[in-house]
């Protein structure tokens, strides 16, 4: 594979920031190996990598969150020893992390001179028309006396564009920016990194969305298994090599999507709604079935309803009256959902599994290890004073082995796992046992490829298998290829269900923003 | 009329002098707190703070003829100030160094300072010859000193004949009795309360303060020294909270020892006072006084057994939980404790 990658770096240039021999271990696992790196003024380089191939490691060392075990980093040319987050700035290096570093009961303008030596009495005056001043330069819009917590999630990440700008930097680097914004609010980010450019400064983008960097960036560098692979001219490259230089071998990029067989009817849902605490309406008069043996896709913009369906159908939240959610056993047995607990459902005979969106909140204890995670479903098998250690040991050896989950072993707490790890320990017990209804929420949000595939792969088997499952996704590419069903939720409304083989992306974009005109007659 | 008049005045001037004590654990505590570490050594801070005092002058007093009472402060405070900085410099170490656990290591450092204080008060006690006759009187009159600023203009007034002059006179001595009847470390107390409050809210290294101990992982990634932000705001903090120990020992009970761990309960007080001021310095002066007013309250009942004086002194705490509640009730962010209060943090922890 490597003999295909050329490299785009000129002789002629001198690099801002060249990486060299980089490694960095924590504890017995290595995060990079001896990885080099170079990062061009006036350039948009994309770092591509899995998830845990230690792409955020990497920028962390040129950030001062973390010291290279070897290595070493030169600045226009001059070796550096970047021992703070404080050295990076006076480096004018500054990185947008993915959890945004703010502290949330104080103000934008707090936020933004934290930690800044300037004068021993605050002064937000000054701090506020600077912040002004650079909104204007780039295009920004962020006020600069609103509190954190009353953010948006992008506010936040312009709030942290800004945080740095302010510090002087002239190498940005933005861990996975785009991973918790809106398809619009990506584009105007786009934007704004290409006036950025456009000014001269470096900027680093981390990221394992492939058509992202394609649009964004100049040049691509690839990291895999915290080894550096090569880099790539952008204009140079498709997605298809890109993926096998993160892959290290050809990978398909199709999803399989077998024909339904023997599909019956599993759940029936029918003018379910859905008032939350504010009373505000999220769910309005929502039915469909879904069937057994069949893949149902749910597709809506972020905050849809989608989640209060799946809680709803988990008896983890309440219903409107009015509202039924039925189920219909193997035998045709039925029975219904609405007003019971999650163990009174399971007691009941449903095996329902469910991935919620909220993996380390709601899906696994962050801080119990890997197996007693497995005993969070079945702790109360078995009636006895005791609970059964064994069992839950070998399902998290069993799991562990079949997904290929990257841990030190099975005694590891799940939240050092990386994201992509928890997800797989969380389906592959969510499916442990058989279910015959399988909801899932955003469940490759933030996994690479592989890993995407894999869960992809798994959805279908269980519908081969015979269960219902329910996808709630948010890539309309993946759906169209994956659902037999779609599902599509506006403003706690249904605007329609359509056929997975013949519905195009146009049309379910459509109606995701607005209703049918039927169903807005209604 | 006027016994009820005076008996409010001696219950306002005894929650002062009660509420002084507590203001001081409280006001180190807010500090150490805005670090985001739960010292719950205060106690034992306050009792290190005031053994330290007391042996620090009582050697003095004892070896030297005449003693010189601006002296006597001196050693007194400094020796206050070293013996609770190493009370923090213990707790700093344990749980920002070693992140051992904040909570079992405030705990053992309480009863390590009050097993500390009550073997030197003991010893103390033998070697005076008794209890109750360790004599400290140099030092504790100068702490107790008053500055009655109209003490010679009420004696005029009241001396003359017109009696709208007369009732002035009395308003004076009113006021006079209520404001002025202090030693200066109560006028300290309410001038670290200010600076405090200042500090955190106006200045540059008070917003990182808080920034730590909110978010110590932002607070590291904007260049904040966090590590010396904690050490420095605990052992600012128990030199703040170990002046409630010396003030206690030398003006509160007058420059004497005694075994009996009032010493801790004050201190559990001023842990209590931290959430009733919802962290903010200026809240906890009127908090602290409410809470000596409330626990003097029982004097002022008539009908009460001993027994039944015991149930009053739980008014203090009973207003804390209410407070709790209603703040947990409102939900404002900014009542909040700081979010990583009682977490350890680590740079490279993943």
């Amino acid at each position: 594979m490597e003999e295909n990658v050329k490299t785009a770096a000129g002789p002629e240039r001198v690099p801002a920031v060249r990486m060299e021999g980089i490694t960095k271990s924590f504890g017995m696992k290595k995060a990079n190996i001896n990885v080099d790196l170079d990062i061009y003024h006036g350039e948009i380089l994309s770092l591509l990598g899995e998830n845990g191939s230690g792409k955020t490691t990497l920028m962390n060392m040129l950030s001062g969150i973390y010291f290279p075990d070897s290595g070493s980093i030169y600045v226009d040319g001059k070796p550096v020893s970047i021992r703070s987050p404080k050295d990076a700035f006076d480096l004018h290096i500054g990185m947008i992390h993915q959890h945004f570093k703010l502290v949330n009961v104080l103000t934008a303008a707090e936020n933004v001179i934290l930690g800044l030596k300037e004068g021993f009495v605050l002064n937000l005056k000054k701090v506020r028309s600077e912040v002004k001043k650079i909104c204007e330069r780039y295009g920004f819009d962020v006020d600069p006396d609103k509190k954190v917590y009353d953010m948006s999630v992008s506010e936040k990440q312009t709030l942290e564009i800004i945080k740095v700008l302010y510090r002087g930097a002239d190498i940005l680097i933005l861990d996975e920016p785009t991973a918790v914004l809106t398809p619009q609010e990506t584009t105007r980010l786009f934007e704004v990194m290409r006036n950025m450019k456009k000014d001269g400064k470096s900027i680093v983008i981390i990221t394992h969305k492939l058509h992202e960097v394609m649009e964004i960036s100049d040049r691509v560098a690839v990291l895999r298994k915290g080894e550096y692979v090569g880099d790539i001219m952008t204009d140079e490259t498709d997605p298809q090599q890109l993926t096998d230089m993160m892959m290290g071998r050809a990978v398909t990029l199709n999803i399989e999507r077998s024909e339904p067989k023997n599909v019956r009817k599993c759940l029936e849902v029918s003018h379910l709604s859905v008032i939350d605490t504010d009373g505000v309406k999220k769910l309005d008069d929502v039915s469909f079935t879904a069937n057994g043996g069949e893949l149902l896709g749910i597709a809506g913009i972020s905050g849809s309803g989608q989640k209060e369906l799946l809680e709803v159908i988990a008896g983890l939240q309440p219903a409107v009256g009015g509202s039924s959610v039925v189920y219909t056993d193997m035998d045709g047995k039925t029975s219904t959902l609405l007003g019971r607990t999650p163990m009174e459902i399971k007691k009941l005979g449903v095996h329902l599994a469910f991935v919620p969106e909220d993996r380390l909140g709601m899906g696994l204890v962050g801080n119990m290890d890997i197996a007693d995670n497995m005993l969070l479903r079945t702790y109360q098998d078995g009636g006895g004073v005791f609970v059964d250690m064994k069992k839950s040991r070998k399902l998290a050896e069993e799991i562990v082995q079949e997904f290929d989950v990257v841990t030190p072993g099975i005694s590891t707490e799940v939240r050092k796992l990386s994201g992509g790890n928890v997800q797989k320990i969380l389906v592959g017990r969510e499916i442990a046992g058989n279910p015959s209804l399988l909801m899932s929420a955003y469940a490759v949000r933030g996994l690479d490829i592989n890993t995407s595939y894999t869960i992809y792969r798994l959805m279908n088997e269980q519908k081969q298998r015979g269960a219902a499952v329910i996808y709630v996704g948010e890539d309309l590419d993946v759906l169209l290829e994956l659902c037999d069903r779609i599902l599509v939720l506006c403003a706690g409304r249904v605007s329609g269900i359509v056929d997975g083989r013949t519905a195009t992306k146009e049309q379910v974009g459509l109606m995701m923003t607005r209703l049918s005109e039927a169903e807005a007659a209604k | 009329m006027g016994t009820f008049f005076d008996k409010i005045i001696t219950l306002l001037t005894s929650a002062v002098a009660f509420g002084t004590v507590v203001m001081y654990g409280s006001l180190g505590e807010i500090l150490t707190e805005k670090s985001g570490h739960l010292n719950l050594g205060v106690p034992g801070i306050m009792y290190m703070g005031g053994i330290g005092g007391l042996l620090g002058s009582f050697f003095y007093e004892m070896y030297v003829p005449s003693p010189d009472p601006t002296l006597c402060l001196l050693i007194a405070i400094g020796a206050a100030l070293v013996c609770s900085v190493l009370g923090g410099l213990i707790y700093s170490f344990l749980t920002v160094t070693l992140r051992a656990n904040q909570n079992v290591t405030g705990l053992t450092l309480t009863i390590f300072g009050s097993g500390l204080a009550n073997f030197f008060g003991g010893s103390l006690n033998k070697l005076a010859g008794g209890v109750g006759q360790i004599s400290v009187a140099v030092t504790s009159g100068a702490i107790r000193a008053t500055q009655p600023l109209t003490d010679n203009l009420v004696k005029t007034l009241s001396a003359s004949g017109s009696g709208f002059v007369r009732f002035l006179g009395s308003v004076m001595d009113v006021l006079d009795r209520l404001l002025f009847s202090y030693g200066f470390m109560v006028y300290l107390a309410l001038v670290i309360a200010i600076l405090l409050s200042l500090f955190m809210n106006r200045t540059s290294k008070g917003l990182n303060l808080r920034a730590v101990g909110e978010d110590p992982a932002t607070a590291d990634a904007a260049g904040i020294n966090v590590t010396r932000y904690k050490y420095l705001s605990t052992c600012i903090g128990a030199a703040i909270s170990g002046l409630g120990g010396l003030y206690y020992v030398m003006d509160y009970i007058k420059g004497t020892w005694a075994n009996d761990g009032s010493i801790e309960a004050l201190g559990w007080l001023a842990v209590a006072l931290v959430i009733f001021a919802t962290w903010k310095p200026l809240r906890s002066i009127w908090g602290a006084y409410l809470f000596g007013a409330l626990y003097w309250l029982y004097n002022y009942i008539p009908g009460l057994s001993r027994s039944s004086q015991e149930i009053f002194k739980m008014l203090p705490y009973i207003v804390t939980i209410i407070v709790l509640i209603t703040v947990s009730l409102r939900h404002k962010r900014e009542d909040q404790p700081p979010t990583s209060l009682g977490m350890s943090y680590f740079r490279e922890d993943r």
